[in-house]
């Protein structure tokens, strides 16, 4: 565990008791009031999990094509991210969905293109749970490919469907509403990072504990 | 050995295997005629199909039946593990992925042959209005997901709990093709034909296909690997 | 590519929190039957592996010749394998079957070797049937030659004299000698003492995933391997 982890946890918490201040101070959104607030945290999470697609995915073509067992590692801990985010963004989306618009889920283009990255990452962990013995390398391909899917899931789901609010609403939010959000991400950000970290180093552990094992197996036989 | 060669032999192999018993043929088609089957109990009211019902089910009817499909040819080379018999051949490992996946190809277009007309009839629907495009739909989108599925199939071959494992990993990442299928072969059926939406999203597929069949050659001999 | 002779160095292979092989080392040469003894679980289906490419060590490597070599395809050109497996399909007839993994070898004549391999495997008037129809000894006969169709270098065999009958035994045999006459490398993983006492030229004992001493001469094979390790 580098020595950056525990003030980088402890400007974390600093950054998450700092939010929900900046979000009260944030002005209302004329239509919805005050819950377009869950926006703040809707949106971080979403970009968290996004950041952790990419790194199971680059991870994902490291096992695969490098063969480095560490970066197995790395996978499987962004894959859990990417569900824990995803998970926090589904039940954010249509709680905000319900009081905005009345309805739970509006099939609307960027929470069904998220549901399916989701589902894609679900399914990374399903077969690592019952694909029994050598299903990293399987995994991995899923990790790759779930990663290269994101603009075609995109694209496609889009093309289908527009109804969310247009990407151009962050830049274009007064400067108030832009801070909070920004300030939401980066603390999200950081906080995929931090788990990231602590996920890998009990996998790494368990790694170790299986070599101490093989070790012990190799002297017995001495 | 030359390389398209290698990938004929195993085709051929495929399809010679497949022609003695032919069991992978009619149960897929068997199948695909029972899906059909069981949506024109959901979709027809008074004998009318539902507006725009039709890409849907034959969408779906494609790819429940592809995955049977995939299911039932990769069993058949876990028996005898054939599969490792063509990996400790000298033949180069694209090689035999292709070969299967062109073999597979050929059998869901022989089932697509099949219910395509099917659906046409059954749910009124005037598919044959454009058949360039809808060709063009059909192969690219039956393309992708065949790609995704051989490898993935290939992969689960030694794996437990594999029946379950193939659909639950082949379908979300094939969403992007089915959508585009779904919604291409809408834009044909349309009242007012959308012969630049049908190609905007052939084009997706077009690109979809270049981009996973690269990815499934690069990975395969990683994953099939023991 | 060839090789004239087949070494392991230092191999070793983990599965989870075991050793399947620990730091095994020996070497084989052109003209040599090599047995491959030991106890169910002692690791020589997993050598046989490592040795047909199949599989990668977790440490150490195999040698065939003087270079180390990954699964190329002009290195499993050279090699066959007989395993537990047939790498038969049970649709095709036997002419068929051969006659495939012959093209998926490249050889130049693949109808003579073909019928060639059928007459060996004593089965040139069942060569249309599909193999499905035949008893273990003739799937186990035809396999053999399949394995041996593209004349390899280095013939792995892991228990081939199961379930064989003395005549198929005796063929197998005559196969092995005719092997190594021609200048083969054959390994053989096996149980059968008896048949292979007084064919092989050395025999290896693995138990529990390492080599171990065996005394090279006096009594039988039988005798020498009970007293391994001791």
């Amino acid at each position: 565990m580098t020595s950056a982890f525990t003030p980088l946890t402890v400007l974390l918490a600093a950054m998450f008791t700092l939010a929900p201040v900046l979000i009260i101070g944030a002005p209302y959104e004329s239509s919805m009031g005050l819950v377009q607030k869950i926006f703040y945290f809707h949106f971080a999470s979403w970009m968290g999990m996004f950041a952790a697609t990419i790194v199971c995915g680059v991870a994902s073509a490291r096992v695969l094509f490098q063969r480095r067992a560490a970066s197995d590692i790395t996978a499987v801990s962004a894959a859990e991210l990417v569900v824990v985010f995803g998970i926090i963004g589904l039940i954010t989306g249509p709680l905000w969905g319900r009081k905005a618009w009345g309805v739970w889920w509006t099939w609307d283009g960027r929470a069904t293109s998220a549901l399916v990255l989701w589902l894609i990452f679900v399914s990374y962990l399903l077969l690592r749970r019952f694909g029994g013995p050598g299903s990293e390398r399987l995994s991995a391909a899923i990790g790759l490919f779930g990663m290269f899917n994101v603009p075609f899931v995109y694209w496609s789901v889009n093309l289908w469907r527009t109804l969310h609010p247009k990407t151009s609403v962050v830049p274009t939010l007064p400067v108030d509403m832009g801070l909070p959000l920004w300030f939401s991400t980066v603390a999200f950000l950081g906080l995929t990072t931090v788990l990231l970290a602590l996920r890998t180093r009990l996998e790494r552990r368990k790694s170790e504990l299986d070599a101490l094992h093989l070790a012990m197996d190799e002297d017995e036989r001495e | 050995m030359p390389f398209l060669q290698a990938i004929w032999i195993v085709t051929r192999k495929d399809l010679l295997v497949e022609f003695r018993s032919r069991e992978v043929v009619y149960t897929t088609l068997f199948f695909a005629v029972s899906v059909l089957l069981v949506f024109s109990f959901s979709f027809v009211r008074e004998g009318v199909a539902i507006e725009g019902a039709a890409p849907g089910i034959l969408w779906v009817a494609i790819a429940f039946s592809g995955t049977l499909a995939l299911g039932r040819v990769f069993e058949r080379e876990r028996q005898n593990e054939t599969l490792r018999g063509l990996l400790m051949s000298p033949a180069e490992r694209p090689a035999v992925y292709l070969g299967k996946l062109l073999g597979i190809l050929l059998l869901l277009f022989a089932v697509e042959i099949v219910i395509v007309p099917l659906v046409a009839f059954l749910f009124q629907a005037p598919l044959f209005r454009h058949p360039v495009l809808l060709l063009g739909l059909l192969t690219t989108g039956t393309l992708g997901f065949a790609a995704v599925g051989t490898l993935f199939s290939a992969m689960l071959v030694r794996t437990r709990s594999r029946d379950v494992l193939l659909p639950l990993l082949l379908y979300p990442i094939t969403v992007p093709v089915m959508i585009a299928g779904v919604r291409g072969t809408a834009a044909l059926l349309q009242a007012d034909v959308d012969l630049p939406m049908a190609r905007a999203w052939l084009s997706m597929i077009v690109f979809f296909d270049v981009v996973f069949v690269t990815l499934s050659l690069w990975t395969f001999e990683a994953v099939v690997a023991e | 590519m060839d090789f004239t002779s087949l070494s392991f160095v230092n191999v070793s292979r983990s599965y989870g929190r075991r050793w399947a092989l620990s730091r095994v080392s020996f070497r084989c040469n052109a003209g040599e039957i090599v047995a491959l003894l030991g106890a169910n679980g002692a690791g020589k289906s997993t050598l046989i592996s490592i040795a047909a490419a199949l599989l990668t060590p977790s440490t150490g490597s195999v040698r065939y010749g003087d270079h180390e070599s990954r699964s190329t395809p002009a290195l499993r050109q050279r090699i066959g394998v007989v395993g537990h497996d047939l790498y038969l399909y049970p649709e095709l007839s036997a002419k068929e079957n051969l006659t495939f993994y012959g093209r998926l070898h490249s050889l130049p004549d693949v109808g003579a070797r073909v019928e060639a391999a059928l007459g060996r495997a004593r089965l040139s008037d069942r060569g249309d049937d599909p193999v499905q129809s035949f008893s273990r000894g003739m799937r186990q006969r035809l396999t053999l030659e399949r394995a041996l169709l593209h004349d390899p270098r280095l013939l792995l065999l892991d228990e081939p004299f199961t379930g064989l009958d003395d005549a198929s035994t005796s063929a197998l045999v005559a196969r092995l000698l005719e092997l190594k006459t021609r200048g083969g490398i054959v390994l053989v993983a096996t149980h059968d003492l008896e048949v292979v006492d007084g064919v092989v030229d050395r025999a290896v004992v693995l138990r529990d995933g390492r080599v171990v001493e065996m005394p090279g001469s006096g009594g039988s094979l039988r005798e020498r391997f009970r007293l391994a390790g001791s």
